[in-house]
């Protein structure tokens, strides 16, 4: 409304995370590994099941923090990068007959493309226009998903349904067990390969990207190069970990893959912390646990119960997990100290 | 032609929903800097008030003003409790909020008024305007309140001192906080005025989406997208977009093959971001220029 043109410091959208507070120490990590090895020979095969999708949905938060937390770029568009995932591996094994451990790679490649085309355009929008565009891309996808054209390779509003694999070699374990440690293993690799990624040049290109473009482009920095290669990492882990979730609920259809999954993934990245690559794992359990939680103590206002909890989470700790892990790590110093 | 004219002319009508929407976004974010997913929702539940207001026996405008009225001081009120205090929190820890508190209205809406659809009340009557099929007399005075509101958003931003304030601690709040401006309590007056616009839209549209707690979903997008079209800086601009978002959304539906009411939203959305990769401050909007 006024002819003045808007002068604003470059805010930056999120908190410029040290590096170091990026990770978890060796020691911490080691705990965390043993627990999720050791977890599932204690409890039923749902439960365990459970603890696959914890995994899967933590792999899928971890590609967004790398996105926001690491790049700084933000996006409600995850789930559509997700449904290609799980897409890819339901079509490959069903009509392909090809082994569920190499469609993994193929939907990895697949999705690293398709984020990396994507981030093309995107490259010129930022913030909430970013957000729409994203937002755009994952309410066109189950459209697209439903089209006539694809439906002998997609099963159309169907979908498809998935075997599930059996343990390899003979070993005397379930399905379920077998598939958690299958995805804890993949787990536990793209983990390392993101802290590496964050500590790497390109790490170091995609922060400075997010703490200020400006600077960043001065320095040196390919700007459009580094913002569409971190969509495409994104997109690639996103993509298999929808590939792990399609093996593990063995069945892929286009309404699993809505926006309410983006937001969902959203929320986890909230809550596990932005940009602390840890987090992930706890903002994934809120998403799976919380809305159940919620439904337990009022079947009638869950919804309402949930954006409670969820206030309460945020008012609390309005840095997600990783304010909680800074608190004990200080408190864990004092006493070394004592 | 003649199809043409009367996609276009549908396209008017249920642009003026998305305008209304949009200029309520737009309003709040000028305010807060912010997009409130929760908006939707918020008029939705205005909208239930006025509803409830009118089961009781009290006549349409007297529910309108009194549900404007009510839905002014619960914006205040949700400001005051519930983000004040994470006004220093991220940006994005901001937008989970938003997310919770369209949670908690959705939800608590359907259980006080449950899910059944409701008819609502027009004031303006749903014959044919002006012997048009496409648009009704209703449409018509939606498309006229709008442009009222806007008239008015205008004059109190241009030439009001409150209005002034308002602009000046959404743009530099250092500054106006320097010049003894209470930039904290803009902030809670932006929620209420964008709570009372938002009320009026949704009491402008439930006559026509039909009243239940998930009336907003579609429309909210829209709204999104008409205001970030238009520019999110410019009421306008707002205005403008929700009718752009009408109308190409109609003329997709009716033009490109293979378009049903599916794909409309995708397709509208992709002409959106095709503009915005050339105008990425949007149609009317001012471009930030950044600082190191």
């Amino acid at each position: 409304m006024s002819a003045v043109q808007e002068v604003a410091t470059e805010a930056p959208a999120i908190d410029a995370v040290p590096k170091k507070a990026m990770t978890l120490g060796y020691g911490s990590s080691l705990v965390m590994l043993a627990l999720l090895i050791a977890a599932p020979l204690f409890v039923k095969n749902f439960i365990i099941f459970q603890m696959t999708m914890l995994l899967v949905y933590g792999l899928a938060v971890l590609a967004l923090n790398i996105l926001t937390g690491g790049s700084g770029q933000f996006s409600l568009g995850q789930s559509a990068f997700f449904a290609v995932g799980a897409y890819t591996s339901a079509i490959l094994m069903e009509h392909f007959n090809v082994n569920y451990a190499l469609t993994l790679p193929v939907a990895g490649v697949i999705c690293f493309a398709f984020g990396f085309l994507f981030g093309q355009p995107a490259l010129r929008l930022s913030g909430v226009y970013l957000a729409l565009a994203t937002f755009a891309l994952a309410t066109a996808m189950p459209q697209l998903l439903k089209l006539g054209v694809f439906e002998h390779w997609t099963g159309g509003v169907q979908g498809l349904v998935v075997t599930k694999p059996d343990a390899p070699f003979g070993l005397p374990v379930s399905q379920d067990m077998w598939l958690y440690y299958f995805t804890l293993a993949i787990t536990v690799a793209i983990y390392i390969f993101s802290v590496n990624l964050l500590k790497s040049r390109s790490g170091r290109a995609f922060m400075a990207i997010r703490d200020n473009e400006i600077a960043a482009s001065a320095m040196g920095i390919d700007v459009a190069l580094y913002k569409t290669l971190a969509f495409g990492v994104s997109a690639s882990i996103t993509g298999v970990a929808g590939g792990l979730g399609a093996i593990a609920v063995q069945f892929v259809a286009p309404d699993s893959y809505t926006i309410t999954l983006s937001i969902s993934l959203f929320l986890g990245m909230v809550v596990g912390g932005v940009g602390w690559l840890p987090g992930s794992i706890v903002g994934s359990a809120f998403i799976i646990f919380v809305p159940n939680i919620a439904e337990g103590i009022s079947k009638g206002l869950s919804g309402a119960v949930f954006g409670v909890l969820l206030f309460l989470v945020i008012f609390l700790v309005p840095h997600g997990a990783r304010q909680v892990a800074m608190v004990a790590q200080q408190l864990v110093g004092k006493i070394k100290k004592n | 032609m003649e199809l043409f004219v009367n996609q276009v002319l549908a396209g008017i009508a249920t642009g003026a929903i998305y305008a209304c929407m949009a200029l309520a976004v737009v309003m709040i974010y000028q305010a807060i800097d912010h997009l409130n997913f929760a908006q939707g929702e918020m008029a939705m539940f205005s909208t239930f008030i006025s509803w409830q207001l009118m089961q009781w026996g009290i006549p349409y405008w007297w529910a309108f003003l009194l549900t404007l009225a009510l839905s002014f001081v619960g914006g205040i009120v949700i400001e005051r409790v519930l983000f004040k205090p994470l006004a220093k929190a991220p940006i994005l820890t901001n937008v989970a909020g938003f997310i919770a508190l369209f949670a908690i209205l959705n939800s608590v809406a359907g259980l006080i008024w449950d899910f059944t659809i409701k008819q609502y009340p027009t004031p303006f009557g749903s014959s044919p305007f002006l012997g048009s099929q496409l648009i009704s007399t209703h449409q018509a005075g939606m498309i006229g309140v709008t442009v009222m509101l806007l008239t008015l958003l205008y004059l109190f931003f241009q030439y009001t001192r409150v209005g002034l304030a308002m602009r000046a601690a959404a743009s530099v709040p250092e500054s106006a906080r320097l010049v003894g401006i209470n930039t904290s309590w803009m902030i809670a007056l932006g929620w209420g005025m964008a709570a009372a616009i938002g009320s009026i839209a949704g009491i402008l549209i439930a006559p026509v989406v039909f009243l239940e707690p998930n009336m907003m979903g579609g429309v909210l997008i829209y709204g999104f997208a008409a205001a970030v079209l238009g520019g999110l800086t410019s009421p306008f601009g707002a205005v403008i977009g929700g009718f752009l978002v009408g109308v190409f959304e109609n003329l997709a539906g009716t033009y490109i093959p293979g378009v049903g009411n599916e794909l409309k939203l995708p397709i509208a959305l992709a002409l959106i971001i095709t503009v915005l990769v050339v105008k990425p401050a949007g149609l009317f909007g001012r471009p930030i220029v950044k600082r190191v």
